[in-house]
């Protein structure tokens, strides 16, 4: 059979690998129990949980998928279909800082293409590719409720405002 | 007009998110007059009398809302706050968490007892708030601490507490039948209306869902009493109101005047007019699903009805101003990859209807429009708008049928001259590919 393209939801690497299992660390399970508790069904606790994951891994595998479906009682159809709905959930490894920069029009208008442009260029990565060091990743995104301050980049969880190339080459130099 | 600081009161304040700077300016004591004094019929009536609209987009009266809500339903009633603020050109609710977050949580408990809800309540927002979730924690912890939130607050027997939960990153959670899926914890694809969520909604009980500066009025308005609240405005337009403004301005931010403040005044008089002195070419007056003003209607007030009347909206009150240098097709081109790109999927017109509108657009800024590009493009809304279980499509027709409308000689010199008008300028580089959906 012929080599599917890697973001193909039928690719090898999408499916859990029964030779690897995943868990919550100690300190993670205790969030994940007092989050069950906040909600009326076990269901309603998938976003917190997945964010929960997100948290521990930096992405949500396969293999943790398949693990929180069984923790919640769902099947990991259901999960999977719930982690590819929303943007924030990474369905494959970033790196260390994921660069999320806003170029909807109000930060477009103020210059952020620019950034945006840079960036990719600095770093010679394609938009949501990862720096071979495993240190950056560019995404572009869409509003981030930052307009008044814009353009905005959101580093991790961070949002870093006004900003301009040569105030994200300076972060980038920080970083590194 | 002068800005106002009714809403924004405590912003500025030191520690202004702390529950001793908000209890030492009177806080809480409207939610212990509301729980002590009032009955719940009587919160929803005085509601009503202030004639507060919700401050999400649509602009639905707050109190009637309320009153929706059956009485005696088999499951119990839930009050959802939406913070998942998202909408382009928006940024006031993150202002109110961010620097307030009490005036909000007393908002909810007020609102919570109007509506007899059950003892959880939440704060629904959006994922990339990260900052004002911990923040919204805090307070929230800070208020559990004092006993504003638990069982039996204010010694009525009123139970009542609430959880922030997350987004994740979808616009579509924030129209609330999305948003009430999500907090089910599922994907947030609007539902069929009716039935209404105000009859059924969050876990199959009724649900009110509330915008964050609604619920920040509310307070406000048991203080002051409702005719207070309609001192500001005019009727049926009525309270303080914060405006967001954003884009080719010298001052953007977010601003508070009374309901209606004129928009030209807002843009020259309190921005600081158009960057660089350059000439205003369009304004977006209610967030990205808005329809295009011109410079020539903008002498307009910022309410619901006037600018519904003028054939755009207040919607969420964001502001972006769009000079003479920027080329129309690239602004709404960008409006249009963001409503392709948030559309859920669910409905057909909607989610074929939006990718076509943004690729006819590219490929007029391309170069590689043809003249039936343009009766195209003003032909499709016809087919989206309406024809969809939520309000997305006809957003994405918002911005894209009045800037073709208004803008249609600098469309067709696109597609003639395949290049921007002169002196126009296009932000973004085409050849790196556009994200993918």
């Amino acid at each position: 059979m012929a080599e599917l393209h890697p973001d193909n939801p039928y690719a090898k690497d999408r499916f859990a690998d029964p030779a690897k299992s995943v868990e919550f660390p100690p300190e993670a399970k205790k969030k994940f129990d007092y989050i069950l508790t906040r909600y009326p069904s076990k269901e309603a606790a998938l976003l917190p949980t997945l964010h929960l994951v997100q948290e521990t891994w930096g992405w949500i595998s396969p293999e943790a998928v398949h693990y929180v479906s069984s923790l919640l009682d769902l099947s990991p159809a259901n999960v999977f279909g719930v982690v590819s709905f929303y943007n924030m959930y990474n369905q494959k490894p970033v790196g260390k800082y994921h660069l999320q920069v806003c170029t909807n029009l109000s930060c477009m208008i103020r210059n952020a293409y620019d950034i945006y442009d840079d960036l990719c260029d600095k770093l010679k990565i394609e938009p949501g590719q990862t720096t071979p060091d495993g240190l950056f990743t560019v995404t572009e995104v869409e509003c981030l409720g930052s307009c008044g301050t814009a353009p905005v980049v959101q580093v991790n969880n961070d949002y870093h405002e006004e900003m301009d190339v040569q105030k994200m080459e300076s972060l980038l130099e920080k970083l590194k | 007009m002068q800005p106002i600081k009714i809403l924004t009161a405590n912003i500025d304040k030191p520690n202004s998110t702390s529950v001793d700077t908000y209890v030492a300016s009177g806080g809480y004591e409207d939610a212990r007059k509301a729980l002590t004094t009032m009955t719940p019929d009587q919160v929803v009536q005085l509601v009503k009398d202030s004639e507060l609209r919700g401050r999400g987009g649509a602009g639905f009266p707050t109190g009637a809302k309320w009153g929706f809500v059956p009485k005696n339903a088999p499951r119990p009633t839930y009050l959802l706050c939406n913070a998942d603020e998202s909408e382009p050109g928006t940024f006031k609710d993150r202002v109110l968490i961010e620097k307030d977050p009490h005036l909000l949580i007393e908002g909810m408990i007020i609102a919570g007892y109007a509506i007899s809800s059950n003892p959880m309540a939440y704060i629904y927002i959006r994922g990339e708030f990260h900052y004002g979730a911990t923040v919204l924690e805090k307070a929230l912890q800070e208020a559990r601490a004092r006993g504003f939130l638990g069982k039996g607050i204010f010694g009525s027997n009123f139970d009542f507490d609430i959880t922030v939960a997350r987004g994740a990153g979808a616009y579509i959670c924030g129209e609330e039948t999305g948003l009430i899926e999500s907090i089910e914890g599922h994907r947030g694809q609007p539902r069929v209306k009716p039935p209404f969520p105000a009859v059924v909604g969050a876990f199959g009980g009724p649900t009110v869902v509330q915008n964050v500066e609604t619920l920040s009025c509310v307070p406000l308005i048991v203080k002051n009493g409702a005719d207070w609240f309609k001192s500001f405005g005019s009727p049926k337009n009525t309270g303080p109101k914060l405006y967001c403004v954003s884009g080719a301005v010298k001052k953007p931010g977010v601003y508070e005047f009374p309901m209606g403040v004129n928009l030209k005044e807002l843009i020259y008089e309190h921005c600081g007019g158009v960057t660089g002195d350059r000439k205003l070419k369009a304004v977006i007056p209610g967030g990205g699903s808005a329809p295009m003003l011109l410079p020539e209607e903008i002498d307009i007030p910022l309410n619901f009805d006037a600018l519904m009347k003028a054939g755009s909206m207040l919607g969420s009150a964001g502001i972006i101003v769009i000079d003479e240098s920027m080329c129309i097709v690239d602004a709404a081109w960008r409006l249009a990859k963001f409503f392709a790109h948030e559309s859920c999927g669910q409905c057909t017109p909607c989610r074929e209807g939006t990718n076509w509108i943004e690729t006819v657009m590219d490929r007029i800024e391309r170069g590689g429009g043809i003249p039936a590009d343009i009766d195209l493009l003003k032909d499709m809304p016809e087919n989206i708008a309406g024809r969809s279980l939520c309000a997305l499509g006809d957003a994405a027709c918002g911005p894209a049928l009045s800037s073709i409308n208004k803008f249609t000689d600098e469309f067709r010199y696109h597609i003639e001259h395949k290049s921007c008008l002169p002196g126009t300028k296009r932000y973004r580089r085409l050849d790196r590919p556009s994200h993918a959906h």
